[in-house]
């Protein structure tokens, strides 16, 4: 390592590759076009390159790659979810993170924790063990665990809460893991590049061209493309598509905010969750904690960050870890969260022939981005819902068939 | 935006606040068919804009109409449910 690390010293030149081409011009037309370069949209690029052989594929994004919420959560993976289908959709995801770094030949710091979410009221407790239920019905490993047990494993935090919401158990759920975002998105975007995919940022949608119900092109910034295949996998920017194509949804556009301290030695091995607090942190690898809270109490299309944010956040991290009064918040961000009512993705075809939806993914989609990209790829290819998300369907409203993943994203209701 | 206005209690600070969401017609539910009904319950306008929403000062429990820009978080207006033209 420090050889290599001298020949960036002694190089003239940067003496790595790029990690992806830089494209000048969009071809006239593609056989799928994929509207966002975050993880999602570059994952189901690389399975559709990788798995089902389609490379003349067009990746947009309007600003830069993983730019997004990929770039902006908290990066918890975890598949201790309520619902049956949410649990083998996340289960199958988790697996193929533990994969990832040897898939790409690239680092992305895939660390094992164990997760703790905590219950502070017997409502919760009762809902944990409910979770660890289904979970372990369905091979998932998670168990409840007492407050002796909590103290053991993470000895730093205040069980009492200051007396305020004294723990009274929790979900442990020894998978849970953390992974470094950005090499995700680079990952599958290299991934992708090499096997023929094609990268445009700065390349914004404009419109969508749709003649009697089925996708022909799509107008960006940089030119018209014609395409048969469309996938939106845009997160907060979903409803701005659906209108251009004339779909109605649920969703909503909260901002979800997150930050982080300064680097410390480490001391947090676990992840730690509190719903009742509104609170999740970790620690990365770089020694800063990483703390995130609830959403943003109404709608706002903007990734502004606001000071009630951090304080409110800062006062419940002290309720449970009181030694941390004098470590400094470095940074603050925030994302566009697309949230659904039933905290449940939407997902598969539409109503519209050739337009793939990849969507709610509201506070819970990192964890998600290596099986969206696999059965996105698949539904693609195929032209037909893959089997992991048939529930999770857009019209899957109008049927009153709602998925009601109470397990999503521990903090965000 | 960290201060709203409420038409009675004056400007106060954004915490006194809930959103109540968009303010929508409801279709006649013995009226209706199902998809309708649906579309009513579950669908939103979800893209950016200007919005008149439902906010409620909630000390005082009063609810009230904002109209609201989604994308810059400016309050453009309020005033109570059917008093739009005195405001």
């Amino acid at each position: 390592m420090p050889l290599r690390l001298l020949k960036f010293g002694l190089a003239k030149k940067y003496p790595e590759p790029r990690m992806f081409r830089q494209p000048d011009r969009l071809k006239p037309s593609y056989d799928a076009v994929i509207i966002g370069a975050g993880g999602h949209g570059l994952a189901a690029a690389y399975y559709l390159a990788r798995d089902h052989g389609i490379t003349n594929v067009a990746v947009l994004e309007k600003g830069y790659l993983g730019g997004g919420n990929t770039g902006r959560n908290t990066t918890i993976i975890r598949s201790n979810y309520l619902t049956p289908s949410g649990v083998k959709f996340y289960d199958e995801s988790v697996r193929l993170w533990q994969d990832l770094s040897q898939d790409f030949d690239l680092n992305i710091f895939y660390s094992t924790r164990g997760h703790f979410t905590l219950a502070h009221t017997d409502s919760s407790l009762r809902t944990m063990r409910w979770r660890a239920e289904v979970n372990k019905h369905l091979g998932v490993n998670s168990e409840l665990v007492d407050p002796d047990q909590i103290h053991a494993a993470c000895p730093q935090m205040d069980i009492d809460c200051g007396g305020h919401t004294p723990i009274l158990g929790a979900l442990y759920h020894a998978p849970g893991s953390i992974a470094r975002h950005d090499a995700v998105a680079w990952g599958y975007g290299r991934g992708a590049d090499q096997r023929g995919v094609e990268i445009h940022q700065q390349t914004e949608v404009l419109g969508i061209k749709v003649k009697s119900g089925q996708v022909t092109g799509v107008a960006t910034s940089q030119g018209e493309i014609e395409t048969t295949k469309l996938l939106c996998a845009v997160a907060g920017s979903t409803p701005k598509l659906l209108e251009m194509v004339g779909l109605r949804s649920p969703l909503v556009i909260h901002p979800l905010q997150a930050m982080v301290s300064e680097p410390m030695k480490p001391w947090l091995d676990q992840i730690i969750v509190s719903g009742s607090l509104h609170v999740y942190v970790s620690q990365s690898a770089r020694g800063e904690l990483v703390m995130g809270a609830s959403l943003d109490p109404y709608e706002l299309h903007s990734t502004r960050s606001t000071l009630d944010f951090t304080e409110g956040l800062a006062a419940h991290m002290l309720d449970l870890f009181p030694f941390l009064s004098h470590v400094k918040i470095v940074r603050q961000w925030a994302g566009m969260a697309d949230m659904t009512p039933d905290f449940a993705p939407m997902m598969g075809k539409t109503a519209i022939e050739g337009f793939y939806l990849d969507s709610g993914w509201g506070t819970w989609g990192f964890k998600a981005t290596p099986v969206c990209g696999k059965t996105m790829a698949a539904t693609v290819a195929g032209d037909r819902n893959h089997e992991l998300i048939q529930e999770f369907s857009l019209d899957r409203f109008s049927s009153y068939q709602l998925v009601g993943e109470k397990g999503a994203a521990s903090v965000g209701h | 935006m960290k201060l709203m206005t409420c038409p009675v209690n004056g400007t106060r600070p954004i915490s006194e606040f809930i959103c109540g969401g968009e303010l929508r017609p409801m279709p006649d539910p013995n009226q209706v068919d199902d998809e309708t009904w649906a579309d009513y319950v579950f669908h939103r306008n979800g893209a950016a804009g200007i919005k008149a929403e439902w906010w409620c000062h909630t000390p005082s429990n009063t609810w009230f109409v904002a109209e609201r820009n989604t994308q810059i978080d400016q309050v453009l207006r309020t005033y109570l449910y059917g008093q739009e033209e005195q405001s």
